[in-house]
């Protein structure tokens, strides 16, 4: 080969890519959260809600589930302007995450209920517990014990699916990216150092969640 | 000026389909082949081969699909080598399909007892005999439904070779898009189409799932 990398001239476009980092960062957390919020509600809907709610919840896990991520964000970016719903592309990028992730995580949510034996619900409704109590303290306290690791390495999949809001401008890592081998040309040099930054926050990520996972399920 | 009606749009979706059909069968056959030798070095323990596979399947499930497109697309033009999406398509999706596939047949290889591994070796089979008479056949049957499940994340990582010029179904959403102002129906058509490739395929991991464990 008798090309040369040369990482030196992404020196002078560190800011640009810390800002995409920081934002790909941020997407991600605030997705999470929301995402397991919508995955908690539409898990709960989908085993105690009446039967309609629960089969408008089935048709979107499995409209998102079958269909790629891209499609989603260009259907939400592109698409809903046309009905008069117009968004930014922060918006829509933040807005696609959480619908996607809802989307898994209502799914494996599900699973973790679904494992959750119907003894340990009567049980706790015999004690005089009301729905909400059970719901929370038995059901979703040990769903979400049993799915953490799941859930876990959804998360960094979904981490890691972002770097694709980058094509409806969003700023994140992947389009800082995009905009310096676009000023300096150093195509290879930028998407290989973006694509380490990524695998080191997806490591980091798996760290952190483990450890969090540790503080929050306590063994009793 | 050319109009497009409504088929005229559908059926260019779907001509574009056919592309990302291709794709997906060349992504999961060879990402299946390069997997399957994976798995031997990663079950070998030989620790410079395990050694080896843990790194690859870090870097490919660590990273972003996206970056290894453009890590493929413009890293094989630094040798000289002029590179064609299709190219970099099939070798960035392949790579990334074998990740996967190794770390969920290791799951399936793991899960056969000791016991066989010991009862094969001390009948002198060699690791790979052991591999291909005792531990394979057992761990193939657990491992058809999540393959056919992951098959379903190979259609939908076809979609991002849509960012580096490859015509599939994405791409030729983008461009009908263009052309006719009509992104509503357009993407509306393209999620269809990959909701009708995706969903019998999950439909079936999933049947093929519960079949397996009523058995037990």
């Amino acid at each position: 080969m008798s090309y040369k990398l040369q990482f030196a001239e992404l020196l002078p476009y560190w800011n640009v890519l810390l800002q995409g980092l920081i934002f790909t960062i941020v997407l991600t957390v605030v997705s999470t959260v929301a995402g397991i919020a919508v995955g908690t509600a539409g898990a709960s809907a989908r085993t105690f809600g009446p039967v309609w709610l629960g089969r408008v919840v089935a048709v979107y896990v499995e409209l998102i589930r079958n269909t790629p991520f891209i499609v989603q964000l260009f259907f939400i970016f592109f698409g809903l302007p046309a009905l008069g719903l117009k968004l930014s592309e922060t918006t829509a990028a933040f807005l696609a995450m959480v619908i996607n992730l809802g989307a898994y995580s209502t799914e494996i949510i599900r699973a973790g209920i679904e494992a959750v034996p119907k003894g340990h619900i009567e049980a706790g409704l015999s004690l005089a517990m009301t729905k909400w109590e059970v719901l929370r303290r038995i059901v979703l306290n040990q769903a979400f014990r049993k799915i953490y690791p799941a859930l876990s390495s959804q998360i960094i999949i979904v981490m890691l699916g972002s770097a694709v809001v980058s094509q409806i401008s969003a700023e994140d890592l992947t389009y800082a990216a995009n905009f310096v081998a676009s000023r300096n040309f150093r195509n290879f040099e930028v998407y290989l150092l973006a694509a380490l930054a990524y695998l080191v926050l997806a490591m980091l990520t798996r760290s952190l969640l483990r450890a969090l996972g540790r503080v929050i399920f306590k063994a009793r | 000026m050319l109009q497009f009606s409504f088929w005229d749009i559908l059926s260019n979706l779907l001509i574009a389909t056919q592309w990302t059909i291709v794709l997906s069968l060349i992504a999961f056959v060879c990402g299946g082949i390069v997997g399957l030798a994976l798995l031997f070095m990663r079950t070998s323990r030989i620790p410079a081969l395990e050694w080896f596979t843990k790194v690859y399947i870090e870097f490919f499930q660590g990273t972003p699909l996206l970056m290894q497109l453009f890590l493929f697309f413009f890293g094989i033009a630094l040798f000289g080598v002029e590179v064609s999406p299709w190219t970099a398509a099939t070798l960035a999706l392949t790579f990334w399909t074998s990740a996967f596939l190794t770390e969920i047949w290791r799951g399936c290889v793991e899960s056969i007892p000791k016991g066989q591994w010991e009862a094969s070796s001390s009948l002198a089979l060699s690791y790979i005999e052991q591999m291909r008479y005792v531990i394979l056949p057992q761990a193939s049957r657990i491992a058809v439904a999540p393959t056919v499940g992951f098959s379903v994340q190979v259609i939908k990582g076809t979609a991002l070779a849509s960012i580096i010029g490859f015509v599939e179904l994405t791409k030729a959403g983008t461009m009908l898009n263009n052309a006719t102002f009509r992104p509503f129906l357009v993407y509306s058509l393209v999620a269809l189409i990959y909701f009708c490739l995706c969903f019998p395929l999950s439909w079936w991991a999933k049947k093929i799932e519960g079949r397996l464990n009523v058995a037990r």
